[in-house]
């Protein structure tokens, strides 16, 4: 495919808002988690919390749709001049020009859990939580879409944990069709009692701070993300060079046995791309640290990519952050890119012997010409990015 | 009978597709056959109404377990497919849904507020979003992409315009799927979805031997963007369901001879289709 221009990116996570704390962390191995101290009866697992939520004001003119989500998504939009960008774009192609493709995984849930813990004597919402935009998945597009002022078409991808990378996708999509000149894509999924107790209901979260493809991996910490990328048809240094969507087929919240879904996906995005898996310098992995993911990706690792090619899931430093754990690491895989620094993995002592060559536990520091990011979520939804240094279009 | 929108001029520069298979599903009209006589105009409709659909490519068991929007949406899926004469596992499939699985999303709720430790891990699983996306990939053995998004009160057209874009961009077959459910408890006072309906479409990039109609289109940016109004009686009726943006295309498509309507994506900028 054409390659798709990356003009501006920002990520807000456990370990801080913006780029320069999250390249930060990743450097130095400064992991974001902290214990469980979310909602009235934490569970005994560790979090990746971003600080500072709680006391957040959105400006009057947004304050309708107020909830945690939304506030995170202003929190992200806040940061590295992402703001700025979006109306340059905006003023230079119309708002009407600009489409909003977001991921997000629960939305706003949190504040209908809140406003089911607070019901009226009645038994209906509290009359500070009665807003249909916010109890509604479209939550999030809502939000962005008003925040930054754009008028074209606007949509939440909602596909659990590939959510915030299949928004590269249908962005590219719409802007290879003419139906968009610029898109501001991206996710953010926070933390709440849905996604807590019903990833601990299906006995997936870890009472340590995640471990990815450790032998003795017991489970997920789970986190909140936000970010965001701009992306257009003008040249520039950062580009989406391919991406790759698939089913497993299988089931609901287990992968595929022999990652034949992902391994479709990743097939596609190089295909896109033109690229064969020797040219891989980094690839960012889904890496939750539960059993069957790790076990499922170390094997599909292993037998696709070259023993050069470094490989590491990142987390470790902000937890599973879901719908935006394809921003997330999508803008990990653009930092390095950008800086040459390919993460290592965090927590993990004694690598599953599944592992090939490529899964790394320490960061090294490269020339990354072109990075792959992998999303595979419940459903048997998967989505593979492929990133790479701005080449001729 | 007159048909205002007709005398627009309708300029696209985007290929036309063209509509393999189309479903509409709703107690009342539980096919598109019967409820394309009622878009219409014609006073017809099932009696008792059905209470949900009852998908055959779920095991029995299932078939009674599984949530109403995956029921809904294997129900429509399934009918659209089977009309359109492709095979489903080679169809890349978009669902959309305003609202989700709204039981669900109630019972998750009340169960964090009382109990949270006793949230079912079967429950939260069928409440992400794209859990009937799952169910029919798994359903059907179809490994192609699959999607599921969601737009508000413009979530059909939203939807509609990311399957016209895979396949155009994509020159492939694709499957359209939209579904929503009945509020229920404390939610109801502040979101609106009554009954069950859902639609399906299965868009193709080239005129093939089950071929209904011809659609053009076209993102239309003049301000503001205004909702094609309803004709028929049938149509009007389901609007209290939060996928009623699809009635006025799946009335278009009811009604003989060539049709036009206008499905908005945002204040700003509407979906305009024709179809033939």
């Amino acid at each position: 495919m054409r390659p798709l221009n990356i003009s501006a990116y920002t990520a807000t996570c456990a370990v801080g808002v913006g780029k320069a704390p999250l390249l930060e962390a990743l450097r130095s191995g400064r992991s974001g988690l902290r214990p469980n101290d979310f909602g009235a009866s934490p569970l005994p697992t560790w979090i990746g919390r971003v600080d500072g939520l709680e006391f957040l004001a959105l400006p009057p003119e947004l304050a309708a749709l107020d909830c945690r989500n939304n506030r995170l998504a202003w929190l992200a939009l806040n940061a590295d001049g992402f703001i700025d960008a979006v109306r340059a774009a905006r003023e230079r192609y119309g708002a009407h020009r600009v489409a909003v493709v977001v991921g997000t995984s629960t939305s706003s849930i949190g504040e209908t859990e809140d406003a089911y813990a607070s019901l009226d004597a009645e038994g209906h919402f509290p009359p500070h939580t009665r807003e249909p935009r916010v109890h509604t998945p479209h939550s999030l597009g809502l939000f962005v879409q008003a925040a930054l002022g754009l008028t074209g078409p606007a949509v939440t991808v909602a596909t659990a944990c590939s959510s915030s990378a299949k928004v590269f996708g249908q962005a590219e999509r719409m802007l290879r069709l003419g139906l968009a000149d610029a898109a501001v894509v991206g996710g953010v999924d926070s933390l709440c009692g849905s996604i807590l107790f019903g990833f601990n209901a299906l006995g997936l979260v870890s009472s340590q701070p995640s471990r990815p493809f450790d032998v003795d991996r017991n489970g997920l910490s789970l986190g909140e993300a936000g970010g965001f990328a701009l992306l257009d048809r003008t040249p520039g240094p950062l580009q989406l060079w391919g991406y790759g969507e698939s089913s497993d087929a299988h089931h609901m919240s287990t992968p595929h046995p022999q990652g034949l879904g992902a391994e479709r996906a990743l097939d596609e995005a190089l295909g896109r791309a033109a690229l064969n898996v020797a040219q891989v310098d980094y690839v960012n992995l889904h890496g939750t640290a539960s059993q069957k993911n790790d076990e499922v990706e170390a094997a599909l690792v292993a037998r696709k990519y070259g023993a050069h090619t470094h490989a590491s899931s990142t987390k470790g430093w902000a937890g599973h952050t879901l719908g935006a754990a394809g921003i997330l690491e999508a803008a990990i895989s653009l930092l390095a890119v950008e800086s040459g620094w390919m993460p290592g993995i965090l927590h993990t002592e004694r690598l599953d012997p599944l592992c090939g060559p490529q899964i790394r536990r320490e960061g090294a520091q490269g020339d990354v010409r072109c990075a792959v990011s992998h999303s595979f979520g419940f459903g048997g939804n998967n989505c593979v990015l492929v990133l790479g240094r701005g080449r001729a279009m | 009978m007159i048909h205002l929108d007709n005398n627009d001029d309708f300029q696209s520069d985007m290929p036309t597709v063209f509509l393999d298979g189309v479903a509409l599903w709703a107690p009342r009209w539980p096919g598109w056959t019967l409820a394309q006589a009622a878009l219409r105009g014609e006073d017809v409709a099932q009696d008792p109404p059905a209470k949900r659909p009852a998908p055959l490519m779920l095991p029995p068991t299932e078939r009674r377990r599984a949530p109403d929007s995956v029921a809904l949406a294997l129900e429509v899926a399934s009918q659209a497919v089977q009309d359109s004469g492709h095979a489903a596992a080679a169809l890349p499939c978009v669902f959309t849904s305003a609202q989700g699985d709204l039981a669900i999303n109630d019972i998750m709720c009340q169960t964090l507020a009382e109990s949270p430790a006793l949230l079912s891990p079967t429950k939260f699983h069928n409440s992400v979003h794209n859990a009937p996306a799952g169910y029919w990939t798994m359903g059907t053995g179809c490994m192609q992409s699959s999607t599921a998004v969601a737009a508000f009160e413009f979530s059909f057209a939203a939807g509609l315009l990311e399957a016209l874009s895979l396949c155009v961009a994509e020159q492939r077959a694709v499957l359209l799927v939209g579904c929503d459910t009945q509020v229920c408890g404390p939610l109801a006072g502040v979101t609106r979805s009554e009954g069950l309906l859902g639609v399906a479409l299965v868009i193709a990039p080239q005129r093939g031997p089950r071929t209904q109609a011809a659609l053009d289109w076209v993102l239309d940016t003049r301000a503001p963007a205004v909702r094609t109004p309803l004709q028929s009686a049938a149509a009007q009726s389901l609007t209290g369901n939060a996928m009623n943006d699809a009635l006025p295309l799946f009335e278009a498509l009811a009604r003989p001879g060539p049709q036009q309507a206008c499905l908005p994506l945002s204040s700003r900028t509407s979906l305009r289709v024709r179809v033939a």
